[in-house]
């Protein structure tokens, strides 16, 4: 029994990417049915395959104890490579075809008061966290800060400053608790924030940053709107990187030092 | 053909990927600043000139348009390869910082929405006005 589960999932692994266009394919189905039959279409289908997607990717890391989700798997892995950033990202720039150029530029300045802002108000707030939980150091509250901004500034941040490891990893998952919560929340504030314009979808995307977290959260809400979030939010980790060890850095010094 | 299409799509995003790279290297950091965001706006510009003299035959379309319209599933599963039981066993602290600055961003959503001045009609509106093409 156990040999002919190998010789199959040897099959399942030699194929992966074709295994993930099955899986993931059954499961937005599955996802449009649930929407459909039991919500009345009142949550879109694409919120509940984000939802099951994310359920799948916690169970992934509590079986295997790895870090990418479901894909840790081995007949599985290609789900990593179709949720990667090479797919997603051509998958995102995609998006932007048929879009005409004024209305990126007539956006533009919003979203660019968005982006730092966003990016201000994430160390703020991640940092008084910090604080709240017995962290004081200024590179401790920068690096914390820095994961509230994108569990990528977190980390360079920190490894910028000489935060010790254990800040660090508090910071990826500062960061990682914002995206799960944006792909998540998006769709069900959308409207009580006046998410439905080319305008307020850059600002979305500039306030948040966190690019997966925009991508499911504009996906699941409308996909119209993806392009604009995601051109803002593509800024946001590069702008935080570069703020981040140096001017907040330096104010929070000031601040706490 | 597809190809055409698919080939634009990917110079494109390695153009943005190559210059946000060479931007991030010019300001000292080492990340990408806005590669994806350049390789957009390329994608636009470049279509564009291309439909308008011509070049653009739906074959071509179809092979962006495919990567468009898989964008969901392509989401979908990233969000299955994420690192969800980091982000819930990161601790009180990670939690809480994180869900709060989700919280405050949401609410600055329409406060910074309504600091400029021009109207935005809802995406439904401004899609079927469209008359001039």
């Amino acid at each position: 029994m156990m040999e002919i589960w190998e010789s199959l999932e040897s099959v399942l692994s030699k194929y992966s990417l074709v295994t993930a266009f099955s899986l993931v394919g059954i499961m937005v189905w599955v996802s449009y049915l649930i929407s459909s039959r039991i919500t009345k279409g009142r949550i879109h289908g694409s919120a509940i395959a984000i939802l099951f997607g994310l359920l799948l990717a916690y169970a992934g890391g509590a079986i295997t104890g790895g870090e990418k989700g479901i894909a840790d798997i081995a007949c599985l892995s290609g789900i990593g490579l179709m949720g990667g950033a090479m797919l997603r990202d051509l998958a995102i720039v995609a998006t932007a075809f048929g879009v005409r150029l004024n209305e990126f530029t007539k956006t533009g300045l919003s979203g660019v008061v968005a982006l730092l802002a966003g990016v201000l108000l994430s160390f703020f707030v991640g940092a008084l966290v910090a604080y709240a939980f017995g962290y004081r150091d200024a590179v401790s509250m920068t690096t914390i800060g820095g994961g509230a901004a994108t569990y990528i500034v977190g980390p360079v941040t920190g490894s910028a400053l000489g935060a010790s490891s254990e800040i660090i990893a508090l910071s990826v998952a500062a960061g990682l608790v914002k995206s799960i919560l944006v792909m998540i929340m998006t769709p069900f504030v959308a409207k009580s924030i006046g998410l439905d314009n080319p305008r307020s979808a850059m600002i979305f995307g500039g306030l948040m940053g966190t690019t997966s977290g925009v991508a499911g959260g504009l996906a699941a809400t409308d996909e119209r709107l993806v392009p604009y979030g995601a051109m803002a939010a593509t800024f946001y980790t590069g702008l935080g990187c570069l703020l981040g060890p140096s001017v907040i850095f330096v104010v929070m010094n000031i601040i706490v030092g | 053909m597809a190809i055409y299409g698919t080939a634009l799509l990917s110079i494109c995003l390695l153009t943005g990927l190559l210059l946000g790279k060479l931007l991030g290297i010019v300001i000292g950091i080492d990340a990408n600043v806005g590669g994806v965001g350049i390789a957009m706006l390329m994608l636009i510009v470049v279509a564009e000139k291309l439909h308008q003299s011509g070049h653009m035959p739906q074959p071509s379309r179809n092979g962006i348009l495919f990567w468009s319209s898989i964008y969901i599933p392509i989401v979908v599963a990233m969000a299955a390869s994420q690192n969800v039981r980091a982000a819930i066993t990161g601790g009180p602290a990670a939690i809480i910082a994180g869900a709060l600055v989700v919280a405050i961003s949401f609410a600055l959503v329409p406060l910074i929405s309504r600091l400029g001045s021009a109207d935005f009609d809802p995406v439904e509106q401004t899609n079927s006005d469209g008359g001039e093409e």
